[in-house]
């Protein structure tokens, strides 16, 4: 059965697709490529009626975002999506830093929902929603 | 055409000391030995996203402006802020992080780097119980166990392990490269043969057993070095190891705990540790003790998730027990080629490695208030200056919402995310490849780096752009000061 929505745990972290993009340049395809998508688990996409390379919005307690869904090739990883690190990442990931500093990038409840309509934001247009810059 | 040899690497905390830039017309046109993300960056470097003058905040848009028109600005921001926070300081020079020092304690803010959001808490981790670590010759030459934990160095390090681990030659402990390779070729065989199996019988019940035979792999019983990865999914460098343990997500301390009980002999009243059947960890801990020496490397899979510092003081904890039985070593696997450099040169002047506040007079450090994303998000920052870092795009969106309220000065070679919010922008040539300076290795090695090619006309070393900034803020300072007494006297 297709569900509408799925709770899933948030990992942000390195590519080296993200770290080729960000050297070449932020405001480039490159990096937009590299950080606007999320690697789910196959069984996860089937479940939620998603499509590879198709879009999804993922929600969290801090915010919400629009992210290309692409299927992790390596290994199953049910319950687990990954964004690379990148302002799109940052839109979602907790700030709660449990009072040492470092915010919570790894490990946060998600929520995931089929979003084939909607767009993903450039990196101008998502600072521009965000920061009003 | 020039050849220059032995340039060391301006991206990641490998520093790799080993690349050949041939340069034409001052320009970069070939890069040897470098990994994908060194030839985008010293190809790229020149690129369409580059700042080419001073830029300023008029009518809501950018606009060009003159370099002194831009430091003056920036100054009377800095001078006039009673809490600024300056922060970045991980891609560029320990030279421009010393000026750094002096200018963040001439304005009374606060001195932070980008260890605050990838191995801050490794510091505090070290700080509770020390660490036993060495330089990454030392474990070329001897290790025979790698452990990385939490990381993926095919990703984030691409020649870690070429250079440093298990795919090169020390003088004790040979290259795993041609094992490896073996290891894939058979692999493309096994798959050929269940390929010809499925066209044979087409029935599924009868393929070829392919799942793993419980127990250690037998690639872990092979003379030389071993590699272990343990990560919450399985990476390319997961692919690599001889054994590679899944531990479910904020799971890693009871993992770290489980394998001390085992590693000092102490038994396991429970099935599975973390998703991980105990069976396979008590053979992981045999491996542990048995090997000659052993490293275990960790990232932002230990600090950015649940225990986070209490992560860093276990996994100190199991290599200082594993000590008593064998030789074991631990380090953090640093990622901006210079955050190692800022924490040092901060540590050598403050006293305090990040998070350093000198709004009182005096250096003070207190991670959880004195750092600069606790700071923003609780307002209290009313004007910041961000060096060789993109808080724009790796801060949550609450640390940027609260940033971007106040006046924001960015230096930067790219037009980043920051740089595209900032109010007032230096351009600055790239440490590395346009001027020279000093880095710190992740094994606190410092290694000079190389100019290669002349910046663009007009732009300045982030050092250059800090100490006329920080001349400006004692000018602006001084005046205001005189104003102060001759009122005093009235």
């Amino acid at each position: 059965m297709v569900e509408q929505k799925l709770n899933v745990t948030l990992l942000t972290g390195r590519t080296i697709e993200q770290g080729v993009g960000k050297e070449k340049g932020k405001a480039s395809k490159e990096y937009f490529d590299a950080c606007s998508m999320c690697y789910m688990d196959a069984d996860d996409m089937k479940n939620l009626g998603v499509k590879n390379n198709t879009n999804i919005l993922v929600t969290t307690p801090d915010g919400a975002v629009v992210l290309k869904a692409v299927k992790y090739p390596r290994s199953a990883t049910p319950g687990l999506i990954y964004v690379p690190y990148g302002p799109w990442a940052n839109a979602v990931c907790s700030n709660k830093t449990t009072s040492i500093g470092m915010p919570t990038f790894k490990g946060t409840p998600a929520e995931v929902q089929p979003a084939p309509d909607k767009q993903v934001l450039t990196l101008e247009e998502l600072l521009k929603s965000e920061f009003g810059r | 055409m020039t050849v220059i040899n032995s340039v060391a690497c301006p991206i990641c905390g490998c520093l790799c000391d080993d690349i050949e830039v041939t340069v034409e017309n001052n320009e970069v046109v070939k890069v040897k030995n470098g990994c994908a993300i060194c030839e985008s960056k010293f190809i790229g470097y020149r690129g369409e996203h580059r700042i080419k003058t001073p830029l300023m905040r008029k009518d809501g848009k950018l606009v060009p402006v003159s370099m002194n028109e831009a430091v003056h600005a920036a100054a009377e921001i800095l001078a006039n802020a009673t809490y600024p926070i300056l922060y970045g300081w991980s891609s560029t020079s320990s030279e421009a992080q010393r000026v750094g020092v002096e200018l963040t304690e001439e304005v009374g803010g606060i001195m932070d780097n980008t260890a605050v959001v990838c191995h801050g808490p490794s510091i505090l981790g070290v700080q509770e119980v020390g660490i036993p670590t060495c330089t990454l010759g030392q474990i070329r030459h001897r290790a025979d166990l790698i452990i990385y934990w939490g990381c993926d160095p095919w990703s984030a390090h691409p020649r870690h392990l070429e250079r440093y681990t298990s795919f090169t030659e020390g003088r004790f402990e040979k290259s795993e490269w041609k094992a490896y390779m073996q290891k894939l070729k058979s692999q493309a065989g096994q798959k050929k043969m269940q390929s010809a199996m499925r066209i044979e019988t087409a029935s599924p019940q009868i393929r070829p057993q392919t799942c793993p035979i419980p127990g250690m792999p037998q690639t872990m019983n092979k003379e030389g070095r071993k590699l272990i990865v343990i990560d919450v999914r399985k990476t390319m460098s997961a692919e690599m190891a001889d054994y590679f343990i899944q531990v479910e997500p904020n799971k890693d301390y009871e993992l770290m705990q489980a394998l001390r009980v085992l590693v000092t002999d102490g038994e396991l009243d429970v099935d599975q540790v973390a998703g991980v059947p105990v069976e396979y960890l008590k053979q992981v801990a045999d491996a542990l003790v048995n090997c000659e020496f052993g490293v275990i490397f960790f990232g932002m899979g230990l600090t950015q998730t649940a225990g986070k510092f209490r992560n860093i003081e276990i996994a100190i904890s199991l290599v200082r027990d594993l000590n008593a039985r064998t030789k074991f070593l631990i380090m953090p696997m640093r990622g901006h080629f210079n955050v190692t450099g800022a924490d040092v040169v901060s540590a050598w002047q403050s006293g305090y490695p990040y998070g350093v506040d000198f709004s009182l007079g005096y250096p003070r450090y207190n991670p959880g208030e004195t750092t600069c994303t606790d700071v923003l998000l609780r307002e209290e920052n009313d004007a910041s200056l961000v060096i060789a870092a993109d808080p724009g795009s790796n801060f949550p969106k609450k640390a940027v919402e609260n940033m971007v309220k106040h006046p924001l000065i960015v230096i930067d070679p790219h037009m980043n995310a920051t740089a595209m919010l900032g109010d007032i922008v230096f351009p600055s040539a790239f440490v590395g490849i346009e001027v020279e300076g000093t880095a710190y290795r992740m094994d606190h090695v410092p290694l000079p780096l190389k100019k290669v090619v002349e910046p663009p006309k007009g732009v300045l070393s982030d050092e250059e752009i800090l100490t006329r900034i920080l001349k400006e803020v004692k000018e602006i300072k001084a005046k205001k000061n005189i104003k102060t007494a001759k009122k005093a006297e009235a």
